[in-house]
């Protein structure tokens, strides 16, 4: 396993050509079907340019992989979605502006849920992404794409974005790292919006300090997001330890106590990673977030709800899908729209729209809004007694493809322990931290909002103790 | 309860075409669903005030100057379907 900082310097000194060429080979061979795009043409002028006249830059000559769904100037970018297919957004995200600022080389999109719906990759209109430990399991999702192709070295680092546990769900199923900032903290400009009072881009990587370092750089106000605020610091401080740090354990995130119950190898890993950060030097100690069983169905609530208003913009007029004679206004987009959507986002558009609806308004939506702030209220209850919070990311390791997918309530049902954190706003990333049996298990570690300095340096701390990070799938 | 009825009004708001074959299943699917989510009704919510974000900003301004946006051959690049300079759409009336 590479770090970026390393690859940087090896680059500077040898050829990103070179490299990129080989991850586009392995990827050309690879049977993840992780990629969606591969931007192979401006990536590597990008790496020749590099070559001849190296810049400077945190992430000069790194080749990385963005989530279908973060617009990509000349790049196509249809969210996995048919209705899509074809869009080659004008203009760059906020975070891609960044990257590129850098210097690093935008090689390609990754699959994902369509429209980030989904916890397994599987709604996605190219087919599900496989998970590089079992390809007979789903890599997690929404975005699995990112998770898989970074697990198996076909990329050294990816982009996701996150509105119920989409980046930590695919990192804990995948065994690398994914953080989910603060609401705020990283400009949602150019994001295809799902719901977007919940979402924020997050990175992917094989590292903390990777998953620091893209931090530092796509973080930050952005006058185009008026949600934005102004980014912290990641990298100094990184490795000053957990010494003294109070670590809060939920009792409502353990045992039987929500959804299906934890499987018993999830837990007892969790277990054994609170022991090793007591061993570093914190304490923990039991904590209760009383309203965690009701937060799946508030999330799902407000998610559907957001999703129904943001993709009223999908109708074929200006970009996407048009398809035959036009009839009258209704009825096109109405065919359009069926045509163009899954199953999946036809239920939570569907959803969405009865829970807006005249008189469902007040007994679905404002009451989710109502049950999202006591979930709210709970999380910063319990950071007035401890600095973080530990749980298992998701409740069990990466199930079959095809397992859940026709029973959209027990898929739902996995997002237990990802949810709250969306409608708190609050930071969490998920580390490696073992396996059940052959597939990787992730420890999600959460903290007060724009506490991320100390949720990365906890991590840090763990993952500086542990080997489970540089575990690698047997994949070709 | 959703019924049938339910089902085809919500498509017709929602603008997304249900095949008659689809909608039973529909019906159950988002049966199930909604009485899931009737477990919010548990919640004592009197006086609780809604979130509808999480984090506080208020009031962001920035000055009103004019900056450069995308030109007219780059806003309708991605049209399906165009008419000289502008957007084709169907029949509205």
């Amino acid at each position: 396993m590479i770090m970026l900082a390393e690859l940087k310097e090896r680059l500077q000194a040898g050829s990103a050509e070179e490299y990129l060429s080989r991850l586009f080979e392995k990827i050309e061979k690879s049977s993840l079907n992780a990629f969606t795009t591969l931007a192979r043409e401006s990536a590597l002028k990008h790496a020749r340019e590099f070559d001849r006249k190296p810049s400077q830059g945190l992430l000069a000559g790194v080749p990385i992989a963005i989530k279908e769904c973060i617009s990509t100037k000349g790049i196509e970018t249809n969210c996995s979605s048919r209705i899509l297919r074809g869009y080659v957004p004008p203009y760059d995200a906020h975070v891609i502006e960044r990257l590129k600022a850098e210097g690093a080389i935008i090689m390609g999109k990754t699959n994902m849920d369509e429209f980030a719906m989904g916890t397994s990759t599987e709604t996605s209109c190219f087919g599900p992404t496989k998970n590089p430990w079992d390809l007979a399991r789903v890599p997690g999702g929404s975005s699995g794409g990112s998770a898989a192709c970074v697990a198996a070295d076909e990329a050294p680092c990816a982009l996701g974005s996150d509105t119920g546990g989409s980046v930590r769900c695919p990192a804990s199923f995948c065994g690398i790292v994914g953080l989910k900032p603060t609401y705020g903290l990283v400009s949602r400009f150019g994001l295809v919006a799902y719901a977007n009072s919940l979402e924020q881009i997050g990175p992917l990587t094989h590292t903390v300090e990777d998953t620091a370092l893209l931090m530092e750089i796509i973080s930050g106000h952005d006058w185009r997001d008026s949600t934005s605020a102004e980014k912290g610091s990641y990298l100094p401080g990184l490795k000053d330890g957990v010494s003294g740090l109070k670590i809060g354990i939920p009792k409502e995130y353990f045992g039987e106590a929500v959804g299906e119950g934890v499987d018993g190898r999830v837990e007892s890993a969790v277990w054994d990673a609170v022991h090793t950060l007591e061993s570093l030097g914190a304490t923990w100690q039991e904590v209760s977030l009383p309203h965690t069983k009701f937060a799946l169905a508030a999330y799902y609530v407000i998610a559907m709800s957001e999703a129904s208003s943001n993709l009223a913009r999908f109708d074929g007029l200006r970009y996407g899908l048009r398809q035959g004679e036009d009839k009258d206004w209704h009825t096109t987009f109405s065919e359009i729209r069926a045509l163009g959507f899954g199953p999946e986002v036809k239920r939570r558009l569907l959803l969405g729209t009865y829970a807006l609806s005249a008189g469902y308004y007040g007994r679905y939506y404002l009451k989710a809004l109502k049950v999202r702030t006591l979930i709210k209220d709970d999380f910063l209850r319990a950071f007035k007694d401890v600095d973080l919070l530990a749980s298992p990311t998701m409740p069990i390791p990466a199930f079959r493809i095809g397992e859940r997918i026709n029973d959209p309530l027990s898929l739902y049902m996995a997002d237990v322990f990802t949810v709250p954190i969306n409608l708190a706003g609050v930071p969490a990333i998920s580390v490696p931290c073992g396996f059940a049996g052959h597939l990787p298990v992730g420890l999600q570690l959460m903290g007060p909002h724009f506490g991320e300095a100390t949720v990365l340096r906890a991590a840090h701390a763990y993952e500086a103790a542990t080997p489970f990070h540089e575990a690698k799938p047997e994949v070709v | 309860m959703i019924t049938r009825e339910d089902v085809e009004h919500i498509s017709w708001l929602a603008s997304i075409k249900i095949e008659d074959e689809e909608k039973d299943e529909f019906v159950e699917q988002f049966n199930s669903i909604l009485e899931y989510f009737h477990q919010l009704d548990e919640v004592e919510t009197d006086g609780i005030e809604p979130t509808f974000r999480v984090v506080d900003l208020a009031n962001i301004f920035r000055d009103d100057v004019a900056c450069p946006s995308l030109s007219q051959e780059e806003a309708l690049r991605n049209a399906p379907r165009r008419e000289n300079d502008y957007f084709k759409s169907p029949r509205i009336v």
